[in-house]
């Protein structure tokens, strides 16, 4: 057994990470501080989840999150899909395995990834309104956010949602309030099969292996963690009965990335393109000082005229 | 028949522009401008301070589709006022050929050009097809209304699309309005609605010599 986090303590603690530990923050520079903290990182092992759901309803408790009552589409999986107030949510998938010939009842347990290298801070246009903390995490901060959407088309894993009536972004935290007082995940706590575990980085990467041995010798050959490189890696893995195919799994993209028109599009061509709209303005102030005005002469007005009088 | 449009004082004064036509004219400009400005504040980091002028960020993003929307009816109306004078003319591309002469303002070397020069028929073009390009992906990209009706991937390419294609706007924004200030009695044109029979000899003679022979400008009062 993974030994399970402490309680937390009575006396109310420091954060053990704030505004001063920022790696990376939208639409902004920041130098990070020389030290990073220890990576952290949550572990979903989907060959342990019985699909209970605790998981989803600590997150939504901890949170202060209440989603709309949805409605029942067959399956069961509730709501349909992440919103601004679900930011995790179990994915079940019925899968006819061809080899065993076995149906296997595959549940996800979807939310932010917590990526290394974030989409959707890449694509943020509001300083500071997405921040990552040099333990991993991936914050939205919301007295900055605009509200744009532009994070959901960065995302590589169709994760953020945009409030309708607060019009803010929202997605997983990985409990930052919680991490920063010395407490994992909400889910992780509330998880009866530790399903879910949380820890650093290395200690996760490490138990996952554990439990990929255990897998492979019960038959699954193609067991795997999921830590995708195409992202820089992320701060919430999964342990995958099938690794060679993600998909499987809701759809989980088997090798995501940053998409090549995002990175266009919030690439080096800005810069370029503010200095030609520069350029334009420069030119025209150097053409106006070379040439002058460009005016009627008198002649002109003469020319003019006697064409309007030759025709009277 | 001389065309009304023409008062034969001395300085000669031409009608070149209807009071609608400015009215319309301005609103359009009006709104392009703060659409330019809400819009660049999401463009980089460089010029996220310009949400400042709409009240911050979140002000910015939602008025920038409605000034979209407003843009796109009054230019709509503009184009029917004006496309009348920009069908593209063997004269304009011998008048494209002489950049030099154009550049100088050496107007005796080129063509004589009608309402509008070449320069005014690609400012009038361009900004048709780039205010299309842009109302078509900036719906596409109006999550407040119209996030459900594509998926992600063609919003990437829209957004792509939309801030390339206003990366050029601007640029002919730029380029029009120094068109104007350089060439003096322009503006006059678009606030009194008069310019000098000067003026118009000089830079639109063929203009001139239609009104001369009778001709009555399409966006003129039917008197
Ligand atoms: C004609 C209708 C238009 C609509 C409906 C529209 C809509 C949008 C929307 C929804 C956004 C995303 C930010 C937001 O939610 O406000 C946006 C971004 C932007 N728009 Fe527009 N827009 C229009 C026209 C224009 C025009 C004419 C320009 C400039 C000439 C322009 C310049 C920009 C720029 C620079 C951005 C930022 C793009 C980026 O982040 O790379 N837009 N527009
Ligand atoms: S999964 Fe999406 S929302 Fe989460 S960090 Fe990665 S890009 Fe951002």
């Amino acid at each position: 057994m993974f030994p399970p986090l402490p309680n937390p303590p009575t006396q109310t603690t420091a954060p053990k990470f704030g505004p001063a530990d920022l790696m990376r923050r939208s639409a902004s520079t920041v130098t990070p501080p020389a030290q990073r903290q220890t990576e952290v990182a949550k572990l979903i092992d989907i060959s342990k989840c019985i699909g209970c759901k605790a998981c989803q309803v600590a997150c939504n408790e901890w949170n202060e999150l209440t989603p709309p009552i949805g409605d029942n589409f067959g399956v069961y999986q509730n709501p349909s899909d992440l919103l601004p107030d679900q930011w995790t949510l179990m994915r079940f998938t019925e899968w006819d395995n061809p080899q065993t010939g076995n149906l296997e009842w595959l549940i996800r347990k979807d939310g932010c990834m917590h990526c290394e290298d974030p989409g959707c801070l890449k694509a943020c246009p509001a300083p500071g309104a997405i921040v990552q903390y040099t333990n991993g995490i991936v914050d939205f901060i919301s007295e900055n956010c605009i509200g744009c959407g532009y994070c959901v088309k960065g995302c590589p894993f169709n994760i953020p949602r945009i409030s309708k009536t607060t019009h803010k972004a929202k997605k997983c935290t990985l409990c930052s309030d919680r991490v920063a007082v010395g407490q994992g995940p909400a889910c992780a706590k509330a998880c009866p099969t530790q399903a879910i575990v949380f820890g650093t980085k290395d200690d996760m990467k490490k138990w996952a292996s554990g439990r990929v041995d255990d897998l492979k010798s019960r038959g699954f050959a193609n067991a795997g963690l999921y830590d995708p490189a195409g992202v820089g890696g992320t701060h919430v893995m999964y342990v995958l009965p099938h690794a060679d195919q993600p998909q499987l799994y809701a759809n989980l993209p088997a090798d995501p990335k940053i998409d090549p028109l995002v990175g266009v599009w919030k690439g080096k061509g800005k810069v370029a393109g503010l200095g030609a709209m520069a350029l334009a303005v420069l030119a025209g102030v150097l053409h106006y000082l070379k040439n002058g005005p460009e005016v009627a002469t008198e002649e002109d007005e003469r020319k003019a005229k006697s064409l309007v009088d030759g025709a009277v | 028949m001389l065309s009304p449009q023409i008062h034969d004082s001395y300085p000669v004064a031409v009608d070149r522009y209807s009071g609608l036509t400015r009215l319309n004219h301005w609103i359009n400009a009006f709104f392009f401008v703060a659409l330019v400005l809400s819009g660049l504040a999401f463009y980089s980091p460089y010029t996220y301070f310009l949400s400042g002028l709409f009240g911050g960020g979140a002000n910015a993003r939602m008025l920038h589709p409605w000034f979209g929307v407003i843009v796109t009816i009054s230019f709509l109306f503009l184009f029917f006022r004006f496309v009348g004078g920009n069908g593209w003319k063997p004269r304009d591309t011998a008048w494209m050929k002489n950049p030099g002469a154009v550049l100088s303002g050496d107007e005796e070397a080129l063509p004589e050009a009608g309402k509008y020069n070449a320069g005014q028929k690609i400012v009038f073009w361009s900004m048709t097809m780039l205010i299309i390009i842009m109302i078509a992906t900036g719906l596409v990209i109006w999550d407040q209304y119209f996030a459900a009706y594509t998926s992600i991937e063609v919003k990437r390419a829209a957004v792509l699309i939309h801030s390339v294609a206003a990366t050029a706007a601007i640029i002919v924004l730029i380029i029009h309005i120094y068109a104007a200030i350089w060439v003096w009695g322009s503006i006059g044109a678009m606030t009194s609605g008069r310019v000098t029979g000067g003026w118009a000899w000089r830079h639109h003679r063929k203009w001139l010599r239609d009104l001369v022979a009778g001709r009555v400008d399409g966006d003129m009062p039917k008197a």
